[in-house]
């Protein structure tokens, strides 16, 4: 497939299969339950306890696996849910104007400007305590702070697609609003959905562990990297030499993070054909010798030798070069 | 013979590197003369354009230039363009080599008048020249394409399309440039504008001195305003020579193949042929001459060795030029490629 050929694209995919997997099969996988008692407390890691143990003797390696399922589940679920809020909210006030746009703009900015985890710590509070355990309604509440910003880029994406001709002359032939929103300017702005999609689970991702970290949901159910996080920072673990009990958490998260922006880059290449420069890579120019990319209005020059310009299919053969 | 003032050798372009890049100029040679109007010709896709804009260095990404000089004979001698950096190549434009773009008239920025866009280039150029002296020359330069000087005033949404490409035309010629390279700079318009801009660039050319490289897509225009034309095939120049020798003696099948397709005003009617088939792929292009799969007179040798373009064998001492085995020794070319001048009668005399 030509997606995978970008390099971007293919770390990043590999990455985040990795922590599906994990998500997935982690919890299987790990040896014993988070919170269960198997060791002595503050080991280092050994072939026991390949992360070592926490201050109360559970096993860190464990907590990890099963750390992953509930993350990755409320970073993707809200960044569905609050890219399609910001999808019909954005695309309808840029779509249908005036007042509805008025109104749609308001209520963006006003949740632009509220301070998110604040916000959601307040909501979490008012929450019966039975339903704090759940991840669905976790996801839910984070993207009602998540969509604002999508909802702001897609509404003025869509201010300057509905003046094209081809949107008027839908309009003009007699098809319906509908019909218009969703076959001519929604796919126009396909890039900047998948942006906003990846760029919202980041955000949910953040937002989760930041939650869990300062106690604000149920710390031990469901369990998670943010957790081990909590616990770890509450039990004085950077004091006690227990150092892979946040280390393993905090990096993950920073992968996982790293996954998404390198997946947002490479959709945004795949979709844009302008940045896909067809073939001009970076890598090409750098085996040309040109080490940059060309800038506009000074074309390269890229002379082959007379060995070279024998056989001008093969590539490898460029030796010498002028800027 | 005027001294040369641009000399393009053995061009030739890419688009990406790699397995995957696209020739799409392979080769080419030709020089600009002072004075001249050279006539570049071709079907869309032929290379035209890219040859044009990789002598000038403004290809874009993915164009790559992989070999040949194209060497300026500019105020401080003769110039590889190839072996500038964009500083030298940056204070070369427009005061000596300038460009008409086929949409130029939409590169006028909306919310300046005219006049203001084209006293902006004699304020960075021409230090010297006081407010009222740019505005006389702005004035001018608008009255050499046939605008009068109260358009100064105007903002590019109040001229016709027509005017804005004469706007542009006058701008390009603002700091009186030796090369004038134009590329398809009359093709929005109507046959009338064109005819207008046209007459006025062969009065300014007079005037001025300035050489024109002149692309188009339309061989009959190149005919009446060109002085030689070379005509572009697969990314290759396949002839080159006197405007009127191409059209009453063309010594390449497919410039034949050009010339037979557009119909004469007078004279009986006949059933126009054109050329069978379409242009090739330039990723998959055909062995030997590109053209053989096209051409009425092919024979077996075609499919297996490129021509390439050389003095006809049986005229040497003519200028010009074919790329055609037919047309070089120990080939018989056929006879509608070996006349010598009489081809006003056959297809009646249109111009």
């Amino acid at each position: 497939m030509r997606i995978l050929r970008n390099r971007k694209t293919l770390v990043g995919l590999i990455l985040l299969a990795v922590f599906v997997f994990v998500g997935v099969f982690g919890p299987t996988l790990a040896p014993y339950p988070p919170l269960e008692l198997v060791g002595k407390p503050w080991e280092s890691p050994s072939s026991a306890h390949w992360f070592g143990t926490t201050q109360e003797g559970y096993d860190v390696w464990s907590q990890f696996l099963n750390g992953a399922r509930s993350i990755l589940i409320v970073s993707f679920l809200s960044g569905v849910i609050a890219t399609a809020l910001s999808v019909i909210i954005g695309v309808a006030a840029g779509y249908f104007g005036g007042l509805a746009d008025n109104f749609l703009s308001m209520l963006a900015n006003i949740f632009l400007v509220l301070p998110a985890l604040p916000f959601l710590i307040v909501i979490n509070s008012y929450l019966p305590a039975g339903n704090k355990a759940s991840t669905a309604l976790m996801a839910a509440i984070i993207s009602v702070t998540g969509w604002a910003w999508g909802a702001r880029v897609l509404r003025s994406q869509t201010l300057s697609l509905r003046k094209r001709d081809f949107v008027d002359a839908s309009g003009i032939i007699g098809e319906r609003a509908w019909r218009i929103i969703l076959f001519e300017i929604v796919p126009n702005l396909v890039p900047v959905i998948a942006a906003s999609f990846l760029f919202t689970t980041l955000y949910a991702m953040g937002t989760y562990v930041a939650l869990t970290f300062v106690g604000a949901v149920d710390v031990n159910s469901p369990w998670s990297w943010g957790s081990m996080l909590f616990w770890s920072q509450s039990d004085q673990a950077a004091e006690s030499g227990g150092w892979v009990w946040f280390a393993a958490p905090g990096i993950a998260v920073a992968l996982l993070g790293t996954a998404l922006a390198l997946l947002n880059f490479g959709i945004d290449e795949f979709i844009n054909p302008r940045l896909r420069a067809a073939g001009l890579t970076r890598k090409g120019l750098r085996q040309a010798g040109l080490g940059r990319r060309s800038t506009l209005g000074l074309t390269p020059v890229v002379r082959r030798t007379a060995a070279a310009a024998a056989a001008p299919a093969d590539p490898t053969v460029i030796v010498e070069e002028t800027v | 013979m005027n001294a040369p003032v641009l000399e393009i050798s053995d061009l030739s372009v890419d688009y990406g590197f790699g397995p995957d890049a696209v020739h799409a100029v392979a080769d080419a040679t030709l020089t600009l003369r002072s004075g001249e109007v050279l006539g570049l010709a071709g079907e869309s896709g032929s290379g035209k354009s890219t040859l044009a804009y990789a002598v000038t260095r403004l290809l874009r990404e993915p164009g790559v230039i992989t070999g040949g000089s194209a060497v300026f004979h500019g105020d401080d001698g003769p110039r590889d363009l190839f072996e500038m950096d964009g500083e030298e190549i940056r204070a070369l434009r427009w005061s000596q080599i300038s460009v008409v773009f086929q949409s130029a008239m939409n590169s006028l920025n909306p919310v300046f008048t005219v006049g203001n866009q084209l006293t902006d280039v004699l304020r960075a150029h021409r230090r010297g020249m006081s407010r009222s002296e740019r505005r006389a020359r702005a004035a001018e330069l608008l009255d050499m394409v046939g605008i009068t000087e109260d358009r100064l005033r105007s903002f590019p949404h109040e001229l016709s399309g027509g005017m804005r490409q004469r706007v542009m035309i006058a701008m390009a010629l603002a700091l009186e440039p030796r090369v004038l390279v134009m590329d398809e700079p009359t093709t929005a318009l109507d046959v009338v504008t064109q005819r207008e801009i046209l007459q006025e660039l062969g009065g300014l050319r007079e005037r001025l001195g300035f050489a024109v490289l002149f692309i188009t897509h339309d061989l009959s225009l190149l005919v009446e305003l060109a002085d030689s034309i070379a005509v572009m095939y697969a990314g290759r120049i396949v002839e080159h020579a006197p405007a009127e020798a191409l059209f009453r003696t063309p010594r390449h099948p497919y410039t034949e193949g050009l010339l037979n397709s557009f119909p004469a005003l007078h004279g009986e009617r006949v059933v126009m042929t054109g050329i069978p088939g379409s242009p090739p792929d330039l990723r998959g292009l055909p062995a030997g001459c590109s053209f053989n799969p096209r051409c009425a007179h092919a024979v077996d040798a075609c499919k297996e060795t490129a021509p390439r373009l050389l003095p006809i064998s049986w005229e040497p001492a003519e200028p010009r030029r074919a790329a055609c085995l037919l047309q070089t020794d120990g080939f018989q070319a056929p006879a509608s490629l070996t006349r010598t001048g009489l081809r006003a009668e056959e297809i009646g005399s249109t111009r």
